[in-house]
């Protein structure tokens, strides 16, 4: 496009031209729109978090009148990460979905937790990882009878907003339906039953 | 200048513009070009002769009169006039006369607003003003919006409620901009102001649902509760099922923002019963066919958000076939309009019944195009506010030139926010709103492409801006037409536009442009720049040319220590002065501070930046009586 180059071809138009400018000024107008005019450095790619500020634009990069530079810029241009978030939800949830943050609440207990179920391979692991960080017992499970004889049992509520028991479903399926955990006390677990 | 008006504690009309006004640039409020609580000790000049301090006075021919002491009467007098004296700029000029005049106007004041809330402490404030029922903080400067700011940096809500909580049991009002708020300073505010009426949340962050539930069942006299563009977290607790049971006093109950899941059983027998509702903004959780519902039950509404717009997934075929267009026409009041959050463009029609009637209408998270806007706008014809995304591209722009001539504030945001991009709008849909919107006041355009031509024919067209914010995406680009810098256009804004009080620029600007600020910017408060000048003589033209300057926001740009110091005689009428990413270093920062004792002068560290040690990557100053505060986090150093 046009642009830097034109300026630059313009030089002397503008010592004859017409202009508002104070006088002094205006003929020492340094050319150049490297980045290394403001002392920035451009950050590494900082994401905000979900932030649609974007993939980075090589495609784009063919434009003589851009900074040479083209890494994403914290905070440019200025919009909320709010409004970013809100306007490419997808995006967000593409983002998120890398990493699949659950809560998971306790009976009893004050707080709630954060996991990130896509670290865990299976069921065993995610089991044995709730039993650590809860400081509890949750045994075995079985497709007949559920955590019978257990002390805790782990369900989760999944798309539908259904309670179900963890373990019912195959690993894969509970992945993409399960939207948070809650850890109940072994005898309230008979309600849930067994099996899908 | 004393006004006719009751003093109002928490009035409904001042309500009414008060949601247009948290929108608006904080500019809008006027705040004066010296606050008198900088200027802070008493003034040492006395009243008129005549009235001494007591015992008899000058004129001795009043015997036997057993009137208090003269000056009491005066004291008497004063407070009720002063009662009447709402503006703050008055009030600060008032309780300069002398001591007298200090004593009372502290005493009547009733708004307190503290522009930063680093500026005086917490103590000081309510011991000077005794009978407050309203109090506004900011914190944060804007540009920690845009993640330049690391987090935990401040601005904590927590020794402001705490000393409020104690001065003023009586507090009707609380309205916060960029503070931390935690949910401890919300429970705490619910249990200690009895009559607690309004709580305004902007830009604020650090509590989630358990404190709007502390507010929501202990505030029973709540009339308003904006949360506005806050991050709340989502804490698992069903907040709209913690008001009371019984009728509420509700009128205004904002909470788009807030990203959980509202129980809309509780919140439709929320909306039954509270009859005074007239704003209701709904988070996106909401789907249309749930709006329907609350639409039917509170057509009083005047100030509608409409929550996602969209049919929720799982309730079957139903939600499309409700009669919306009914449910609109039934809100005959409603004349200001948001959402759209995830927006159904067939379900546009719906509004078609309210549109003549709309002053302001928000579709900056509607991704529509000019063909979906057009039989929409086309009916505006009252529109005042309009916020939309790009796109609906120049040609919408056009489409709304050509009807909405009431116009006065137009917010044009992008939809994709990338910087190399072609960009649907451009200098073509700016020429044509400065052409059909002759009286607007306010305008905020990202672009990716713009002429001078364009915005010197607004400079031209509009003489009523106020405000004017363009934002050139790409960094430093210059006209695309002409290839030159942006010196003229921006010169011809602070040329041609007499009332100008609040500019940011963008795009490929030289030390001229400053020079133009600088020279006739003489009214301008708020200056936003990034990527622009060459060199100090840029921000030393400003900041010896522009008295009235208070907000000063720089980054990535080329000054240095030189122009910084060219501000000593000006620093003390400022609110603050940010600049990150300059050419300052430590010692230019340090001279500053020496010179200027009732200067902070932070330096903020960041961890990202691959910095050395030379520059300091971010200056924020700002004057203050309180000296440097107690909860500096590790990665800011006070000078």
């Amino acid at each position: 496009m046009e642009g830097g180059v034109a300026y630059e071809n313009d030089l002397n138009l503008k010592e004859t031209e017409l202009r508002l400018g104070l006088p002094g000024t205006g003929s020492t107008i340094e050319k150049g729109v490297s980045g290394a005019r403001n002392n920035k450095r451009p950050l590494p790619e900082t994401r905000e978090e979900g932030g649609a500020n974007g993939k980075p634009d090589a495609q784009h990069d063919d434009q003589e009148n851009a900074p040479a530079p083209k890494a994403q810029i914290v905070g440019w241009p200025p919009i909320r990460s709010y409004r970013k978030n809100s306007l490419q939800p997808k995006k967000a949830e593409a983002e998120a979905a890398a990493g699949m943050y659950v809560k998971v609440s306790m009976d009893g207990a004050p707080y709630l937790r954060k996991i990130d179920l896509t670290v865990y391979k299976g069921y065993p692991e995610l089991l044995r990882a709730l039993e650590n960080m809860f400081k509890l017992t949750i045994g075995e499970y079985s497709e007949r009878e559920g955590y019978k004889g257990s002390e805790y049992a782990p369900t989760y509520e999944d798309k539908d907003g259904d309670w179900m028991l963890v373990g019912d479903v195959p690993w894969e399926m509970f992945l993409s339906s399960c939207k948070k955990l809650r850890i109940i006390k072994g005898s309230e677990a008979i309600g849930l039953g067994c099996g899908a | 200048m004393i006004t006719n008006k009751k003093p109002r504690s928490s009035d409904t009309d001042s309500n009414y513009m008060r949601d247009d006004r948290t929108e608006m640039s904080e500019d809008d409020d006027r705040s004066p070009p010296s606050d008198s609580i900088a200027n802070g000790s008493c003034p040492t000049r006395t009243c008129t002769p005549g009235s001494g301090s007591g015992s008899g006075s000058g004129s001795s021919s009043i015997p036997e009169y057993s009137a208090p002491y003269p000056d009491r009467v005066l004291e008497n007098v004063l407070e009720n006039v002063l009662w009447f004296l709402t503006s703050r700029k008055d009030r600060n000029a008032a309780s300069l006369v002398c001591r007298s005049w200090y004593r009372v106007e502290a005493m009547t004041r009733s708004d307190l607003f503290i522009g930063n809330c680093y500026a005086v402490s917490p103590e000081r404030a309510t011991s000077r003003f005794t009978r407050v029922r309203s109090v506004t903080l900011k914190g944060k400067p804007r540009f920690a919006d845009f993640n330049l700011m690391p987090p935990n940096w401040g601005a904590h809500f927590a020794p402001w409620v705490s000393a409020t909580a104690k001065a003023y049991p009586w507090l009707e009002k609380i309205h916060l901009k960029r503070m931390s708020v935690t949910d401890d300073d919300l429970a705490l505010l619910a249990e200690s102001f009895s009559g607690f009426k309004e709580l305004v949340l902007v830009c604020c962050d650090g509590f989630g649902t358990s404190g709007l539930a502390a507010v929501a069942s202990k505030c029973r006299q709540l009339k308003v509760l904006d949360l506005i563009e806050s991050e709340v977290s989502d804490d698992e607790v069903d907040w709209i099922m913690c008001f009371p049971d019984t009728e509420t006093c509700l009128e205004s109950l904002i909470f788009d923002c807030v990203e959980c899941l509202v129980d809309f059983d509780a919140l439709e027998r929320l909306v039954v019963r509270s009859p005074s509702l007239k704003k209701l903004r709904l988070n996106r959780f909401v789907s249309i066919g749930q709006l329907y519902r609350l639409m039917v039950r509170a057509p009083q509404l005047t100030h509608l958000g409409t929550g996602s717009f969209s049919p929720s997934e799982d309730v079957a075929q139903g939600e499309l076939e409700l009669d919306y267009v009914s449910a609109f026409a039934a809100c005959k009041s409603l004349v200001c309009l948001s959402g759209f959050r995830e927006i159904v463009p067939d379900c546009l029609p719906a509004i078609y019944p309210i549109c003549a009637n709309l002053t302001s209408l928000n579709f900056s998270y509607a991704n529509i195009s000019a063909e979906q806007l057009k039989p929409i706008i086309s009916n505006c014809h009252k529109l005042q506010t309009f916020w939309v995304l790009d796109s609906i591209c120049d040609e919408g722009l056009q489409a709304v030139a050509t009807t909405c001539k009431e116009l006065r504030e137009l917010r044009v945001f992008p939809f994709d926010p990338r910087e190399d991009i072609e960009g649907p709008v451009s200098e073509v849909g700016l020429q044509a709103i400065s052409e059909g919107c002759r009286k607007l006041q306010s305008i905020l355009y990202f672009c990716q492409r713009m002429t001078n031509a364009a915005v010197i024919a607004m400079s031209k067209n509009c003489p009523d801006l106020v405000v004017f914010r363009l934002c050139i995406m790409g960094r430093q680009r210059p006209d695309h037409v002409t290839g030159e810098p942006m010196d003229e256009g921006f010169g011809a804004i602070v040329m041609n536009c007499k009332k100008l009080t609040r500019l940011a620029v963008s795009g490929l600007l030289t030390d001229t442009a400053f020079a133009y600020i600088g020279k006739y910017g003489k009214i301008v408060r708020t200056l936003s720049v990034a990527f622009a000048g060459d060199s100090d003589m840029g921000l030393k033209y400003v900041l010896e040319g522009c008295p009235r300057l208070q907000k000063l926001e720089i980054r990535d740009s080329p000054f240095g220590d030189t122009a910084l110091l060219s501000g000593l005689h000006h620093y003390y009428n400022m609110r603050f002065l940010w600049m990150s990413a300059c050419r300052l270093s430590h010692q230019g920062c340090q001279q500053i501070a020496q010179a200027l004792p009732h200067l902070v002068v932070e330096v903020i560290k960041h961890e990202d930046t691959v910095h050395t040690d030379d520059y300091a990557d971010t200056l924020y100053m700002y004057r203050s009586l309180a000296g440097r505060r107690h909860d500096v986090p590790k990665f800011v150093s006070i000078l």
